[in-house]
């Protein structure tokens, strides 16, 4: 395998890898604060109908290079307000979680497709748009490799990494990260120190919208230029266990996103190879899946949740 | 009339009737958004369900593998466990079933026949979910990513073993299974609907899952597994035992499912161009039905009603059919969501404290 195609499946993967970092880290937003979100597909599938919608609508009006961050800028409000359905239910009348989080995914299935055939007269797909296109860094595209590989991609890409790293910080070095962390952990003695709970909680899961949402949407942007009823399919889940994979730190969680874009790219990459002929191409497509249950036995071990995750907060029980 | 007062004042039944109402006028509103006919819309639904034998029929083959998903997903709800997994433990359910029919169909007799490829379908879909509650058990491995993972491997497992063993000479599907589930002497009274012994199955598993978990020490053990592991550690119970035994039972449930649709809808096994989704409506159904037996059963009526029908829907009123999706996401946001509907009932309870003081 010579560099150019080294660059390639490492560019490869950071495209697969992409939603699954926005979407993780609004998972860990969410459950970092108390809020278990199953709903991250759901969530995804509302930003990635905004995104393809916004972005229809802005190409229209004219504004080019610039429309796909309107689409951007419409998943993260429909991502907000979609979750704020889990953050009601969950948070002000304490519903059960898990519940309120597969919730988001049947109203976010059933009312984007309706939506799709409301707006374009009954057709299951959003037009094609011209989504993003890929951005060489100058000098540093030209590194053998990671040039290739890291510094000649989709803006979404870029502010996915940064925002790792921005993340990590919020949460582990600011106050408000302290609080939203202490108010997953043990609510009753944030609150005793004047932390206001649901509020934090509210912000998590309204995080948890925004992030999964551009998540969706780089889905639209980037890979598949429309939104129809398969364009998630899943990611939203795998995001989930990359979270859980990462046990809720971004720096974990992008670990793994990566891992899962990485297994995504290779499978394709393997295909290219004339010995893979001899495999059944379902043994190929296992192997995303097959990976992350070894990884997990042979090296992650028990998960480590928020440990009050899961849990209403109610002031009376203190 | 002060018995009949007594039920409606239970909460266990108003609440989820009022949910369900909520979520009909819910689809109501974004149906009127849509500049849609919701009335139309309904009757349309309604008539598409009821309107002929055939139909019906047709209905209650929907909603068998729904009661059965959903049965799996309540049964390892009340053991503490979320199985996202139905769907995996389904299709590894079908392919055992078509296994075991096709392979073994020359050779025993019906009678032998159907038995065992029914009985392959539930172990083996066991032994699939068995995995997930192993790796929890053992390694502490959250069952979310596991049975996620499997749900993958298992369509891709199931379409190996399609395409290699069992595929029909120049097509993309299985052999004809000769085994049969089929009510075959009921198909002229539903005017040829396809139904089948699975819906018989699905409701022993309830009574079956209602027995064990209510009346046996072993049912009792998961339980209390299921609400808090800790205590039930204390108490001497074997907690991975129970975890592992809870994931089985309901991968069998979600096998038979498979067994249903293969044996006695189908009577052959296609190569799945994607998850076919029997596991995700089995997480609704079991949600919307309380993670309770007799709740489930009512709950698949109702799901496979709504989602039979809104196919009328779209032909009798021109509404695009996911909006049944919206309608069944809102009744479980409801239901879930209890304070809700208590705050919209508050004026009744009201005036029901009045009168019992008079």
């Amino acid at each position: 395998m010579d560099f150019v195609v080294l660059g390639q499946l490492l560019n490869t993967t950071l495209v697969f890898s992409t939603a699954l970092i926005f979407a993780s880290l609004g998972g860990i937003f969410s459950e970092r604060s108390g809020v278990v979100n199953i709903g991250l597909e759901g969530l995804m599938m509302f930003g990635a109908f905004a995104a393809a919608v916004g972005g229809y609508y802005a190409q229209d009006a004219g504004m080019g290079e610039w429309a796909p961050w309107v689409g951007v800028l419409c998943a993260m409000a429909v991502g907000i307000i979609g979750s704020l359905i889990h953050a009601v239910a969950a948070i002000t009348f304490k519903a059960d979680q898990t519940i309120s989080g597969t919730v988001i995914n049947f109203l976010a299935a059933g009312s984007t497709l309706y939506m799709v055939k409301l707006f374009f007269e009954g057709s299951g797909e959003t037009p094609l748009i011209d989504g993003f296109s890929k951005v060489a860094i100058p000098g540093l595209s030209k590194i053998p490799v990671i040039g290739e590989g890291i510094f000649n991609s989709y803006p979404t890409t870029y502010l996915a990494i940064i925002l790792v790293i921005v993340i990590y910080f919020i949460l582990f070095k600011t106050p408000f990260g302290l609080r939203l962390r202490a108010v997953g952990e043990h609510p009753s003695a944030a609150d005793t120190l004047g932390v206001n709970v649901n509020k934090m909680r509210y912000i998590g899961v309204m995080l948890s919208g925004l992030l999964a949402g551009i998540g969706g949407a780089t889905i639209t942007l980037t890979t598949t230029g429309t939104f129809a009823h398969n364009t998630i399919s899943g990611q939203g889940f795998i995001a989930i266990a990359a979270m859980i994979f990462g046990k809720w730190n971004p720096l974990g969680a992008f670990g793994a996103a990566v891992f899962f874009g990485f297994s995504q790219a290779i499978r394709n990459y393997v295909q290219l190879f004339e010995w893979s002929k001899s495999i059944p191409q379902e043994f190929i497509f296992m192997i995303p899946y097959v990976l992350t249950i070894i990884v997990l036995v042979s090296a992650v071990g028990r998960s480590s949740a928020p440990k009050a995750l899961g849990e209403p907060y109610d002031p009376s029980k203190r | 009339m002060s018995r009949l007062r007594k039920i409606f004042a239970t909460d266990v039944y108003i609440v989820p009737l009022v949910a369900i109402l909520m979520g009909f006028l819910v689809g109501a509103i974004v149906m009127l958004f849509g500049g849609y006919d919701p009335i139309a819309a309904y009757s349309a639904l309604f008539k598409r369900v009821f309107g002929s034998p055939y139909d019906f029929g047709e209905a209650i083959r929907e909603m068998t593998p729904l009661m059965l998903t959903g049965l799996a997903v309540a049964f390892a709800f009340r053991s503490g466990m979320f199985n996202i997994g139905a769907d995996g433990q389904v299709m590894i359910g079908m392919t055992a079933a078509s296994v075991v029919g096709i392979k073994l169909g020359g050779v025993l007799p019906s009678f032998l026949l159907v038995p065992l490829a029914v009985i392959a379908a539930a172990v083996c879909g066991g032994l699939w979910a068995g995995i997930a509650g192993y790796l929890k058990a053992k390694r502490g491995i959250n069952e979310v990513i596991t049975t996620i993972m499997l749900n993958w491997i298992a369509l891709f497992l199931s379409n190996y073993i399609v395409r290699t063993f069992l595929l029909l000479q120049g097509q993309n599907r299985s052999e004809d299974n000769p085994a049969s589930l089929s009510m075959t002497f009921l198909f002229s009274t539903f005017d040829n609907a396809r139904l089948h012994w699975g819906t018989v199955i699905a409701l022993a598993a309830a009574t079956f899952f209602y027995v064990y978990l209510w009346k046996t020490k072993q049912g009792y053990e998961m339980r209390a597994v299921g609400l808090n592991p800790h205590a039930a550690e204390y108490a001497g119970m074997n907690v991975g035992r129970n975890v592992v035994k809870a994931m089985f039972i309901s991968g069998v449930f979600a096998g038979l499912a498979g067994a249903g649709e293969v044996l006695g809808v189908f009577h052959y096994q296609s190569v799945f161009a994607a998850s076919p989704g029997y596991g995700f409506d089995g997480i609704a159904v079991a949600l919307l039905g309380l993670t309770h037996p007799l709740g489930v059963i009512l709950a698949a009526i109702l799901y496979g009603t709504l989602t039979y029908g809104s196919a009328g829907m779209s032909f009798g009123a021109d509404v695009p059919p996911e909006l049944i999706r919206i309608v069944i996401g809102s009744i479980i946001f409801f239901i879930a969501a209890q304070g809700i509907v208590r705050w919209v009932l508050k004026p009744f309870y009201f005036k029901r404290k009045k009168e019992k003081v008079l």
